[in-house]
């Protein structure tokens, strides 16, 4: 889902070939997930098939120049005007493992907790490395980096606190 | 290249900067031969070195603020010992120990840090006051510090005229002026927003990584990611942790 409306939401600044389009995608998120040219033909395909795309052009060597119809414009719009949803929580393996976790018999919870919150923090640290690398004042393409960074850096140290309570509520039964 | 020029690669050397605190099976028991002593602290042992920064984790009631006392010189271990800047504390009289704080730590604490009637200079000029060094050497080194935190330009301001982040700067100016190399922080950005309490955090590394040494007690995680190692305290214990949470 997020690839695809990234990738309207990227047409909607002008029309881009599909080499260009991943390229783009990458360096606005920080380079943080990276897509292969496959998944951004695919993607390009099932929005042509659903006219929120059209070409625009076709080069001498067959590259195709995507960009939006009225429809696809519409949808862009529509996406940056309604929240992402959040009805429906990402199955987390963390978080399935560690209820799992405390009331599986012959499994000891606190060790699994234990190890958990290693490596959380191992990863926060990276992250936080890696953040303090940044170019100061920080800037261009950098900048995309460092507030996807904070997000992911949030969300491990929010995993880390719940693993403090859920520590805290098994020793506390 | 060669196997030799891999062979010398630094992180075959051992860790020659040298240690600031030293904790050797440190104890502190409270209410030592009475009924119901408490265990504040059961045989811990850390080092942190120049230029290294240690984050200590653990629930309320865990011996966090009890580790840091001893970390500084405030209270002395009932077993083992701690060694800050090369002298044991173990020994030492309250007289001593006072002077070995005024040397070698600083404290940098979530609020309170600052006198209010004092000015950015004077805060920071204080301590080197009290160690007998002289006001215009005092207040060379306070224009030194202050700029190392970037915040010189506060110099003659009173804490009331700073923002929350200002004041904790001038805090870390403080607690690193003149020789004192070893700074001990307690949730220092316990009341700052996210954005100021990272700027606090890119203050204290940098100080740390310019050559001091710091030991941070903080619940929160993130602030704990800035150290180069996370050790976990319950129940007066450090917890075994995972070998990855070194990274440096």
């Amino acid at each position: 889902m997020s690839v695809r409306q990234s990738l309207l939401a990227i047409l909607s600044e002008g029309s881009q070939y599909g080499y260009q389009l991943r390229h783009e995608f990458e360096v606005r998120t920080g380079r943080t997930w990276p897509i292969n040219i496959g998944q951004v033909y695919t993607t390009l395909n099932r929005l042509v098939r659903d006219g929120l795309v059209e070409e625009a052009e076709r080069g001498e060597d067959g590259s195709v120049n995507y960009r939006l119809t009225y429809s696809g414009r519409e949808e862009v719009e529509r996406w940056w005007g309604t929240p992402v949803d959040r009805q429906a929580p990402n199955r987390d393996e963390v978080a399935i493992k560690v209820a799992l976790a405390a009331t599986a018999p012959g499994v000891d919870a606190f060790a699994v907790i234990h190890r958990q919150k290693a490596e959380t923090l191992r990863v926060l640290q990276g992250y936080t490395k890696e953040k303090r690398s940044l170019p100061d004042p920080v800037q261009g393409d950098a900048l995309a980096r460092q507030l996807v960074l904070d997000h992911l850096i949030f969300v491990a140290e929010a995993e880390a606190r719940w693993l403090d309570l859920v520590e805290q509520r098994l020793r506390a039964r | 290249m060669s196997v030799e020029a891999r062979s010398t690669e630094p992180a075959a050397l051992p860790d020659r900067r040298p240690v600031l605190l030293s904790l050797n099976d440190a104890a502190r028991v409270h209410g030592e031969g009475t009924a119901v002593p408490v265990r504040a602290l059961n045989g811990v042992s850390l080092e942190v070195r120049v230029g290294e920064l240690v984050a200590v984790m653990g629930p309320s009631g865990s011996g966090k603020s009890t580790l840091l006392h001893l970390a500084g010189g405030l209270d002395t271990p009932t077993s083992g010992d701690v060694v800050v800047d090369g002298v044991s504390i173990a020994g030492l009289s309250v007289k001593a120990r006072a002077a070995l704080r005024r040397r070698s730590v600083g404290y940098v604490f979530q609020d309170l840090n600052l006198v209010p009637a004092l000015t950015a200079a004077e805060n920071v000029m204080l301590p080197r006051e009290l160690d007998g060094v002289g006001t215009r050497q005092a207040r060379l080194e306070a224009r030194e510090a202050l700029r190392e935190v970037g915040v010189e330009d506060l110099f003659d301001r009173f804490p009331e005229e700073m923002s929350g982040g200002q004041q904790q700067r001038v805090a870390i100016a403080r607690a690193l002026v003149g020789p004192r190399r070893l700074v001990l922080a307690d949730e220092p950005t316990g009341a700052l927003d996210s954005l100021t309490g990272e700027a606090i955090m890119k203050v204290l590394r940098a100080r740390v990584d310019e050559g001091a040494a710091g030991l941070l007690v903080t619940h929160d995680a993130q602030h704990a990611a800035w150290a180069d190692r996370v050790v976990f305290l319950r129940d007066g214990k450090m917890v075994e942790s995972a070998a990855g949470s070194r990274i440096s």
